[in-house]
C-alpha cells in the first residue's frame, strides 16, 4: 500500500516549481494575462521543450508516456501559479487522439502536439452548456468519404490560439450516437470568436462551423461510436481542471496565511483571530481533502477504469464548491487591500469562477455520484 | 502510488474474514451478551485485544497495515469493539506501557486486555474543558500519598468504573500551566470518592460528577513523574490512528440512510427523488470518501516511518460534521414524521436515537473548533489565542 508518489514524481514536481518560480511568478503572469494571446508563445516552446505537452503522448508518437498521476503533478504546479497557457487543453486533445485515434491518426496529429508546435483543444460544450451527450447537437451528415459538420461549440479553452480541435458532434439519433473529429483552424468554414472571460488567464472562444467537410480519416474511431471516448475525456478534463485547482487553492491559503501573521489590528496579528483562523483552517482542511480525492481519481485514470466516474466525480464536486469558497474567503479575509486590482487575491478568485462549471459543476458531479451509488 | 497489498496482507485480511464470518453471523444481535462474551473470548485469544500493543506486555504486536486490515474488516461486519475495557485499551494502557513502573503493568495490562473491569477519565473540570491545562483539582503529597480534593466532570461511565486515570495539580503556581500536572491511577471505591450521574439530552446516563474530598492515593499509583502529567496524557504509542477505520462506520451509515431516503421522504414522495437531499447525500459521501482517502495518505506516511502530527486533527474535523450531518439529515428525511420517536417513528426510533448520540464523538475527543485552532496553530502557523 502506498498513496504516495515515487521519488520521480517529486523530482518532476521540484523542477516544475523551480521552473514556474523562475520564468512564471504572479507579476509575470499579471503581465502576459494583459496580452491579447493571454497566454506567451516563447514560454510555450520552453515548457515543449521540458517535455510537459507530451506527457500522456506515448513515447513513438514523440512524448514521455507517463500517466495521469504524473500530469497531477504538473498542474498542481501550474494551477499555483495560475499559468496562462494551452497546456491543459493541449494535453486534453492529444489523450483524446491517443485514446480514440487509429495508429495512424496518432502518427499524424501527436507529434505536433507533443513538441508544441501544435496547439489542441477539446469542444464539447454548445451554447446551453449542457454536459451529457444529449447535449450535443451539432449535427455531422455522412457525405461520400466524408461529413459535413454544421454548428457552434462554445465554452471551448484557448480556442483563439488553437490549431487543432477535436470536436464532438451528432452523428444520429439515437441517444449515444456520437462522433469525435479532429478539425483544424484554418479549414473552409472554421470561423472562432473569442469570448470575454472573468479570469484572463483562461481564455475561452465559441468555435462555429459552417457545412465544414470532414474526411473520414479525421474521424476518431468508429463513427457514432465516441461516446466512451467522450466520457474519458469528459472525465480526464474535469480531473485536470481539480489538479490545478489544488495549486490553485494553495497559492490562495498560503497569501492569506501571510497576511494573516503580518496584519495587526486591534494590537494584534490578526490571524490571532478565530473569525480569521477558523476560516483558514477550514481552508486548509478542503485543500487537502479534494487533494486526497483528486489523487485517487489520478490513480484510478491510470490503473482502474472502472472506479473513474465516481472518483473523478467525488473530486471535482467537492473542489468546485470548496474552490469557489476559497476564492470568496481569499478576498474576504483580506478586507480592503484583497478587493485591489494590484492584489493578487482577486485572480484566485477569478480563477475559482471558471473552474467550477468547468467539465462539470457541483452539482453535475453530485448528481452522478448519487446516480453511481443507487439514488 | 500503489493501493495494492502484499500477499502477507492479503492473507491476513482473508484470515480475518473468516473469522468475522464464524463468529459474528451477519444478522446475529449485535448486543446479545451470549455473543458479545464469546466474541471477546475468541478476539482475546487471537492476541487482537491490544493488537498494536507490544507482544511483552501481552499484546498482538501488530503491523500498522494489520491493525488497519483488521479495524477495517470489522468496522464492515459492524463488529463488536475488541475487547470491553474501552477507555484501558484506548488510552489508560498505552499511557500505562509507557510510563507505567514494571509493578504498574503487571498489575494493570493484564486486566485491560481481559475487560475485568473498566476504567473511566478523570480529565475534564467544570472550569477546565476544552482548555484541560487549566485544571484545579489538587493533590499534596503527604509521605506516601496524595491527598486528592476538588471535582470532575463529564467523566464517562464514572459510575460502572473500578479504577480512573486521574489528572491533578500539584504544583498550584507553575510558571506554565501545562507544568506541575500530574497523573494518578485512582480505585474508585476509595473513601472521599463520591459519583454523581448527569443525564445527557438523549435521556440516557453515560457521564457523572465525581467529587474528591481528601482522597488518600498511595504514591506507587502514580503513573509517571510528578509534574509529568501533561505529557502522559500525550501518549504517542506507533498504533494506527489513519481514520481509515472509522470510515466503514460512517459509509455503513451513509448506505443505511439511502436505503431511507428510497423509503421515505418529506414532502409526499421519497427523498431520492428530490434533487438538493439527493445531492446531500451524494456531498456526504465525498466527505466520507475524502476522510478514507486522507487517511491512506497518513497511513502511507507512517508506513514510511514519518511521525504523524496535527494533521489527524483533519479527519477528526470531518468526522465530527459527518456525525452531526448524518444524524440531521436522517430527521430531515423523514419530514413530519422527524420528530416523533419510538415506534411511532420510522426503523423503530433508531434515527432519532443516532441524531441525539453525536455529542460523545463530537465533544468528547476535541470540539470542533478545537480541531480548528490545532490546524491554524500547529500547520499554519498561525499565533496562538
Amino acid at each position: 500500500m502506498n498513496f504516495g508518489f515515487t521519488e520521480e514524481q517529486e523530482l518532476l514536481r521540484a523542477e516544475v516549481r523551480k521552473f514556474l518560480d523562475e520564468h512564471a511568478p504572479l507579476e509575470q503572469v499579471r503581465k502576459w494575462m494583459e496580452t491579447p494571446e493571454g497566454f506567451s508563445r516563447e514560454l510555450w516552446k520552453q515548457i515543449a521543450e521540458l517535455g510537459w505537452p507530451g506527457l500522456l503522448v506515448p513515447e513513438p508518437h514523440g512524448g514521455a508516456g507517463l500517466g495521469f498521476v504524473d500530469l497531477t503533478v504538473v498542474l498542481e504546479e501550474t494551477g499555483r501559479t495560475l499559468l496562462p497557457s494551452p497546456l491543459l487543453a493541449t494535453t486534453l486533445a492529444a489523450a483524446t487522439i491517443r485514446d480514440a485515434g487509429s495508429s495512424a491518426q496518432q502518427a499524424r496529429w501527436l507529434p505536433s502536439l507533443a513538441d508544441g508546435s501544435a496547439i489542441g483543444t477539446v469542444a464539447v460544450l454548445e451554447a446551453q452548456g449542457h454536459l451529457d451527450p444529449a447535449g450535443i447537437l451539432l449535427r455531422g451528415t455522412r457525405q461520400g468519404d466524408a461529413w459535413l459538420l454544421a454548428g457552434e461549440k462554445h465554452f471551448v479553452l484557448d480556442a483563439g490560439a488553437a490549431d487543432l480541435f477535436v470536436v464532438a458532434f451528432r452523428s444520429g439519433n439515437a441517444p449515444e450516437a456520437l462522433g469525435l473529429a479532429v478539425i483544424e483552424c484554418q479549414t473552409q468554414g472554421v470561423r472562432v470568436r473569442t469570448t470575454s472571460n472573468l479570469d484572463a488567464t483562461r481564455r475561452l472562444g465559441t468555435l462555429r462551423l459552417d457545412a465544414v467537410r470532414v474526411p473520414t480519416d479525421r474521424v476518431l474511431g468508429e463513427p457514432g461510436a465516441a461516446a466512451p471516448a467522450l466520457a474519458r475525456l469528459l472525465d480526464r478534463g474535469a480531473a485536470a481542471v481539480t489538479a490545478e485547482m489544488i495549486g490553485a487553492a494553495e497559492g490562495a491559503l498560503a497569501l492569506t496565511v501571510t497576511y494573516a501573521k503580518q496584519r495587526e489590528q486591534f494590537g494584534s496579528p490578526i490571524g490571532r483571530f478565530q473569525g480569521v483562523k477558523h476560516p483558514l483552517a477550514e481552508m486548509y482542511v478542503d485543500v487537502e481533502s479534494f487533494k486526497s480525492l483528486l489523487y485517487y481519481a489520478a490513480w484510478a485514470l491510470d490503473e482502474s477504469p472502472e472506479e473513474v466516474p465516481r472518483a473523478v466525480s467525488l473530486a471535482k464536486a467537492y473542489a468546485s464548491e470548496a474552490f469557489a469558497r476559497i476564492g470568496l474567503d481569499t478576498v474576504q479575509l483580506h478586507g480592503g487591500i484583497g478587493y485591489t486590482w494590484e492584489y493578487d487575491a482577486q485572480l484566485y478568485l477569478k480563477r475559482s469562477k471558471w473552474a467550477r462549471p468547468a467539465f462539470g459543476d457541483a452539482a453535475y458531479h453530485y448528481d452522478r455520484v448519487a446516480r453511481l451509488g443507487g439514488l | 502510488m500503489d493501493f495494492h497489498l502484499t500477499p502477507e496482507e492479503e492473507a491476513f485480511r482473508a484470515e480475518v474474514r473468516a473469522f468475522l464470518e464464524e463468529v459474528l453471523p451477519e444478522d446475529a444481535d449485535r448486543n446479545d451478551p451470549k455473543l458479545l462474551a464469546r466474541w471477546w473470548r475468541r478476539v482475546r485469544e487471537r492476541r487482537w485485544v491490544g493488537f498494536s500493543w507490544p507482544e511483552e506486555v501481552g499484546g498482538g504486536g501488530g503491523s500498522l497495515m494489520q491493525q488497519v486490515i483488521l479495524k477495517e474488516e470489522m468496522a464492515k461486519r459492524n463488529a463488536p469493539p475488541l475487547g470491553s475495557c474501552f477507555m484501558g485499551l484506548a488510552w489508560v494502557g498505552p499511557a500505562i506501557i509507557q510510563y507505567g513502573t514494571e509493578e504498574q503493568k503487571r498489575r494493570f495490562i493484564p486486566d485491560i486486555l481481559d475487560g475485568s473491569y473498566q476504567w473511566c477519565t478523570g480529565y475534564s473540570e467544570p472550569g477546565a474543558g476544552s482548555d484541560l491545562a487549566a485544571l484545579q483539582c489538587r493533590a499534596l503529597r503527604d509521605g506516601d500519598e496524595y491527598v486528592v480534593n476538588g471535582q470532575k466532570i463529564w467523566t464517562s461511565i464514572a459510575m460502572w468504573s473500578k479504577w480512573m486515570i486521574l489528572l491533578v495539580r500539584t504544583d498550584p503556581n507553575p510558571k506554565d500551566k501545562h507544568d506541575g500536572i500530574t497523573c494518578l491511577l485512582v480505585e474508585m471505591d476509595t473513601p472521599g470518592i463520591s459519583v454523581r450521574p448527569i443525564r445527557n439530552m438523549s435521556g440516557g446516563t453515560m457521564f457523572a460528577e465525581v467529587f474528591f474530598d481528601d482522597v488518600r492515593v498511595p504514591v506507587a499509583n502514580r503513573l509517571g513523574a510528578q509534574g509529568e502529567g501533561w505529557k502522559v496524557t500525550l501518549t504517542a504509542l506507533a498504533h494506527e490512528r489513519s481514520g481509515i477505520a472509522e470510515v466503514e462506520g460512517l459509509k455503513r451509515k451513509l448506505e443505511e440512510l439511502k436505503d431511507l431516503a428510497r423509503r421515505v421522504g418529506p414532502n409526499g414522495r421519497p427523498a431520492r427523488d428530490d434533487d438538493v437531499l439527493r445531492r446531500r447525500l451524494a456531498r456526504l459521501e465525498a466527505r466520507i470518501e475524502a476522510m478514507r482517502m486522507n487517511g491512506m495518505r497518513f497511513l502511507t506516511r507512517q508506513l514510511k516511518g514519518e511521525p504523524l502530527g496535527s494533521e489527524t486533527s483533519i479527519n477528526k474535523l470531518h468526522r465530527a460534521n459527518l456525525e452531526i450531518e448524518l444524524g440531521d439529515l436522517a430527521l430531515e428525511l423523514q419530514g413530519a414524521a422527524g420528530p416523533l420517536t419510538g415506534d411511532a417513528a420510522p426503523d423503530g426510533g433508531r434515527w432519532q436515537r443516532f441524531a441525539l448520540s453525536w455529542a460523545e464523538v463530537v465533544i468528547g475527543g476535541g470540539t470542533p473548533n478545537i480541531q480548528k485552532n490545532i490546524i491554524a496553530e500547529r500547520i499554519l502557523g498561525l499565533p496562538k489565542d
